[in-house]
Parts: structure tokens; C-alpha cells; sequence
């Protein structure tokens, strides 16, 4: 523990705009890959333990597709491409056949996708770091906020990120698509009887959750080092997040997100083996005290 | 009763006799080494289905108690002011209570909740381990070796007698988990598993039945820890890391749930596969997840699950009186 050095960057106000910056780009990228996790469950009632996998594997799509084009937008486009339809091809050939099944069911087999999806990347590319680098586009100095120095790349990842979000709730609160997507999620029976292919619109949820988390991989290449496993930290922090803000509530997976976000920027400098702990002691507490999650109601998105 | 409990003594007895004359018939430190880890993580397994199996609660983080078991082994022998024998009592006293604390809190949850919160602690403790760099070594690990004091005239130190202790401890704990898998407590914990309100509506303190359960399962496996840490002399962070968990519950799922060697059936498996397949490709974790697979979507459940199935249809073949084969076919026989 090291409190004073936490006073210390509190007290400095361009080491707290810089913690702030970064506490923002963990909670939305986080944001990213706990909201399509939240969707899933939320929609399709799948605890989805693959989910770090489906960020890893954007992370690299975006590695591959800017080494081959040098292009960082069709990096990211690739990337959330790319897992989306992997997303698919996941949900048809194992997901679908889970549905309803116990926890402990639903649990293995996305460890086991999990498992599969770390070593099938360290078969591809090795088991060593990999390191995409800032693309040429963002190759500016970095913006001066409050006499702290925030890399623009920083920037356009949270504004990206936020606009993904936003898209994401307006799809779901203000779409047709999204109404029946809410729909599914209540009375699935009834969506069917009602003429619509409940199978397409599963595998198009599930596509969609996890092109988010590829978004999310990819975004983070460029400023992460990339390891197989890399999704494994990722998936328990979007967990806790989901936990904490409430499961299948998007808006909850925000808040709980940037408050991770702040635990880990500011608990990296006061306290930082026990940053992970502390996330769970929080996790904890909000379980004890509320088990459905600080917005969670179940019900609906 | 009391006939049951003579059974699983003379069981236990059996099973030490079985093992101690094992490696003269398989000479060679491998199978011993073999032994003794599906011994530890087999009980740990044993000791996670007192929860999942018996009574229906799927723990996420039930190597807490089995990395504390090995942890507070291991520092307890480092501190030299103990015999081996009190640190064995004393760590299965002291991860009775870490249970005793946590399950009071675990245990009012239900279903994907329970799992986050148990999990939740396991990182907590996890986390501790990482951070308590002057008591644990941190990431290294308890280093320094746990030293084997005799007592008793024995001497661990020796591969042999270390061997026959540890099965000694797997055995008598195996003991102890039949005995209550058998008993009137065991079938409280089915009926709460399969219908907890009646069981509330019958008379039944539930809560107090499923904490004494976590209890029992955390002391459970906190053996397993000891094992472990008695044969590698020492106590590594990944004992308590979520991974180990997660072994467990595959150990659980590859052997079974339903019978009562099902998860050690599964441990032994799942040691055998890494086994195999690590001494053929680097890629094992890939060519596990396919087996998981295989089976989870295939059998739908575990192996010896699936063999006790298939036994039961045989039997019903052979006898004709629907009475007795729908006795048979009633689960956790």
C-alpha cells in the first residue's frame, strides 16, 4: 500500500488529469466488451465465459490486417468484423446448443472455446509478445488537459468507444430491431408464434456482442501488448463489471465500467498488487447487499 | 449407521493396502508421483461435489481453501514450532473456519450469483497472496522448501512413507465424505438440491445445512492443499488462482457428479490427458478444450455418469419388476 503516493497524484492536478484519462480508456473499453457480454445475457441467457477469447481474437485481427494494408481503420473495421461473424460461427456450431442448459453446462463449454481460441492464436502466431503500434494517424502531440499530457490516441479511443455505446443503445432502445431484440429477451415463445426466425436473431445478437468485443481488441492493439490469454484478465474484469452494475443492464455495465476504470487507474498507483483484490472486495459488497447488481433488474435491457 | 461406518473404515483401510502395495508392482517414481497428484486434486474435486453434486450449489472458488490448506501447511511447517500432525490440524481447523466465515456470506446466495461471490473471494485471497509479499513470497511462491520433521517415528522424508502418508490422508478424508454422502444429513442436502423450498416447508434450517456443507467441503479440500504442498514442498499463487477452479469443475463434469468416485474418476482422467497429451504437442490446452467439448455436448454429462447409466438399462433388461429398476434408475445410488 502506498496512500501517499495516491495523495501525492490526487493532490497534483496533471497526474490526476492523466490517471483520469487513462482510468476513462480501461472503463470504455471495458464498456465495450461488458456490454456485449451483458447483451448476450441479457438476450440469449448464456453466461458467456468465451467472451475474452472473442477480444483477444479482435485484438489480433486488427495485429494481421494492419501489418498487411498499414491502414488502422480497416484494422478496426476488420476487427469487428471479422469476431462478429466468428461470434456466429460460434453461436451456430456450439452456443445454440447450450441454450437452457445448467450454469455448470454453459460454464465448460466456453472454457473449453476459450482454451481453444489461445492455443489456435499461439498456434498462428507464436507464444511470444506481440506489439501492433500507434498508427501513423495518430502520430500527434499529445493534448494538454489540466497540465496533464493525454496521447490524442487516448482520446479517439474514448470518443470511439462512446460512440459504439451510444449506437449500441440506440439500436436497442430505439429500433425496431431492438424492440424485438428486448422482445426475445422476455418472451421468446411469443417472438416465434409472432413469424420471426428467433434463430437468425439469436446468432445476429450473438454476432453482435461479439463484434463489440472485437471493436474493443481492436482499439486496444495499438497501445497493448498482445499474448495469447490476453482476454482472461479482460473476461473477469467485464464480469465483475456485469456483476456489479446489474446482468443484462447495459446502463449498468456503463457506470460499473468507469468505476473499474477508476479502481484500476488510481489502485495502479496506490496499491497496486492489490488492485485486482480490491475490484472483487467491491464485487463482493454489492453482491452481498444488492445480488441483482446495482441497476440489474432482470427484466430487460 | 453404524454398519455403513464400518464399511467406509474397512473401505479405507483397503484402499491404503491397495496403494501401499501399488509400487511394487509398478516400480518407479512416476506412478507414485502420478498418485499422489490425482490424490490432491482428486480430493479437491471429491470435496467440490459435497457442494455441486449433493447439494446443487456450483462454487467457482473452491481453491481458496485448497491454496489456505497448502499456504498455511507450508508456513506452519517453515515456522519449525509445529510436528506435522498438529499442522495438519491445525490448517483444517483454520480452513473450517475461513469456510465458516465466508460460506455464512456465500451461502444466502443462489444460482450464477453464488458462483460470482465465491469466485469473488478466491481472487480476493488470491490478491492477498500477491500483495503479502513478506509472509507468502508473493508471486515466487513459498520458497525455501517445508522442512519434514519426524514424528512418530516416521519420516517423510523418504519418498515411500511420504507416499503412504499422503494416501493415508486421501483415504481417511474419502472416508469421512462417504460416510456423510451416505447419510441422513447427505439426503437433506439431495432434497435441498432438488427442491429447497420444500425442504424449508419440511422443517429444514437450509441455511444452516448448506453452510454446514461448506464447511465440511472447504476442510475437505484444504487436505488436497496439504498434499500438494507436502509433495512439491512448497505453495504456489496458482493454487489459488481461478484456473484450479476451474479443473476441479471439469474434474467433476469429465467423471461425473452423480456417483461419489465420479470427480476422482474425472481427476485421474483429466492428469492422464495432460499427461498424454503434453508429452506429444505443445498445444494442450487446445486439444483439452476439444475433449470438453466432445464430451459436454456428446455425453451430456460425465463418464462415469454415463457407464452407471448404461449399467442401470442393463440391469433393467435382466429384471423384469418395474418397481425395482425405478428404485435403480433414482440418482446418487
Amino acid at each position: 500500500m502506498d496512500t501517499d503516493a495516491l495523495f501525492m497524484c490526487l493532490s497534483s492536478s496533471a497526474c490526476a488529469a492523466t490517471q483520469i484519462s487513462t482510468a476513462f480508456i480501461i472503463g470504455m473499453l471495458l464498456f465495450l466488451v461488458a456490454s456485449g457480454l451483458s447483451l448476450i445475457f441479457g438476450v440469449l441467457n448464456v453466461t458467456n465465459f468465451a467472451h475474452g477469447g472473442l477480444y483477444m481474437l479482435g485484438a489480433y485481427f486488427a495485429l494481421s490486417t494492419f501489418e498487411v494494408t498499414g491502414n488502422f481503420w480497416a484494422a478496426l473495421v476488420v476487427a469487428a468484423l471479422a469476431t462478429g461473424v466468428v461470434g456466429i460461427i460460434l453461436e451456430r456450431l456450439v452456443i445454440s446448443r447450450i441454450y437452457g442448459a445448467d450454469l455448470l453446462m454453459q460454464l465448460l463449454v466456453c472454457y473449453a472455446l476459450t482454451l481453444i481460441m489461445d492455443d489456435a492464436v499461439r498456434f498462428i502466431y507464436g507464444s511470444e509478445y506481440k506489439m501492433m503500434g500507434m498508427p501513423q494517424v495518430f502520430d500527434l502531440p499529445p493534448v494538454a488537459i489540466a497540465g496533464g499530457f493525454v496521447p490524442s490516441y487516448y482520446l479517439f479511443m474514448i470518443g470511439a468507444s462512446a460512440v459504439a455505446g451510444l449506437a449500441l443503445w440506440f439500436v436497442i432502445n430505439r429500433t425496431r430491431f431492438g424492440k424485438v431484440v428486448r422482445a426475445l429477451a422476455i418472451n421468446p415463445k411469443m417472438v416465434s408464434a409472432l413469424g420471426i426466425n428467433t434463430t437468425l436473431l439469436y446468432a445476429a445478437v450473438f454476432g453482435v456482442g461479439s463484434g463489440l468485443a472485437g471493436l474493443a481488441g481492436g482499439l486496444a492493439a495499438p497501445i497493448r501488448t498482445l499474448t495469447p490469454g490476453m482476454g482472461l484478465s479482460f473476461l473477469l474484469d467485464s464480469f465483475i463489471i456485469i456483476v456489479i452494475g446489474g446482468m443484462g443492464s447495459i446502463g449498468g455495465a456503463f457506470v460499473a465500467s468507469i468505476l473499474v476504470g477508476f479502481i484500476k487507474a488510481f489502485g495502479a498507483i496506490g496499491f497496486p498488487l492489490f488492485t485486482d483484490g480490491l475490484m472483487f472486495v467491491i464485487m463482493a459488497i454489492v453482491l452481498i447487499l444488492k445480488p441483482q447488481g446495482l441497476f440489474g433488474e432482470r427484466s430487460a435491457l | 449407521m453404524i454398519s455403513s461406518l464400518a464399511t467406509n473404515i474397512g473401505l479405507a483401510v483397503l484402499g491404503i493396502a491397495a496403494f501401499a502395495i501399488l509400487p511394487s508392482i509398478f516400480p518407479g517414481a512416476a506412478v507414485i508421483d502420478f498418485i499422489i497428484y490425482v490424490a490432491a486434486y482428486g480430493l479437491l474435486a471429491m470435496s467440490l461435489n459435497m457442494l455441486v453434486g449433493l447439494t446443487g450449489l456450483v462454487a467457482f472458488g473452491h481453491a481458496i481453501f485448497f491454496a489456505f490448506g497448502a499456504y498455511s501447511f507450508g508456513l506452519l511447517m517453515q515456522s519449525g514450532s509445529v510436528s506435522i500432525p498438529a499442522a495438519v490440524l491445525l490448517t483444517v481447523v483454520g480452513s473450517a473456519l475461513l469456510a465458516a466465515i465466508t460460506g455464512a456470506i456465500c451461502v444466502r446466495l443462489k444460482d450464477v450469483y453464488f458462483s460470482f461471490i465465491t469466485l469473488a473471494f478466491q481472487m480476493v485471497f488470491y490478491s492477498i497472496i500477491l500483495t503479502w509479499v513478506g509472509l507468502t513470497g508473493g508471486d515466487q511462491g513459498l520458497l525455501g522448501g517445508i522442512p519434514k520433521p519426524v514424528f512418530m517415528g516416521i519420516d517423510l522424508t523418504n519418498g515411500y512413507t511420504q507416499y503412504l502418508f499422503c494416501i493415508t490422508l486421501f483415504m481417511v478424508c474419502a472416508a469421512i465424505m462417504r460416510q456423510v454422502w451416505q447419510s441422513p444429513f447427505g439426503y437433506t442436502l439431495r432434497l435441498i438440491r432438488d427442491n429447497a423450498t420444500r425442504a424449508d416447508f419440511l422443517g429444514v434450517n437450509v441455511f444452516a445445512m448448506k453452510l454446514a456443507v461448506f464447511v465440511l467441503s472447504g476442510a475437505m479440500a484444504s487436505v488436497g492443499g496439504i498434499i500438494l504442498a507436502l509433495f512439491v514442498s512448497g505453495a504456489y499463487p496458482e493454487f489459488a488462482f481461478w484456473t484450479t477452479s476451474g479443473d476441479a469443475i471439469f474434474a467433476l463434469m469429465l467423471g461425473g457428479t452423480k456417483l461419489f468416485l465420479g470427480p476422482l474418476f474425472g481427476a485421474f482422467l483429466l492428469e492422464l490427458i495432460e499427461h498424454f497429451v503434453r508429452a506429444h504437442t505443445e498445444y494442450q490446452n487446445f486439444v483439452l478444450g476439444i475433449v470438453i467439448l466432445l464430451i459436454v455436448l456428446g455425453l451430456k454429462r460425465g463418464i462415469a455418469d454415463h457407464l452407471y447409466d448404461l449399467a442401470v438399462k442393463l440391469r433393467k433388461r435382466d429384471r423384469k419388476p418395474v418397481a425395482v429398476t425405478k428404485l435403480a434408475e433414482a440418482p446418487d445410488a
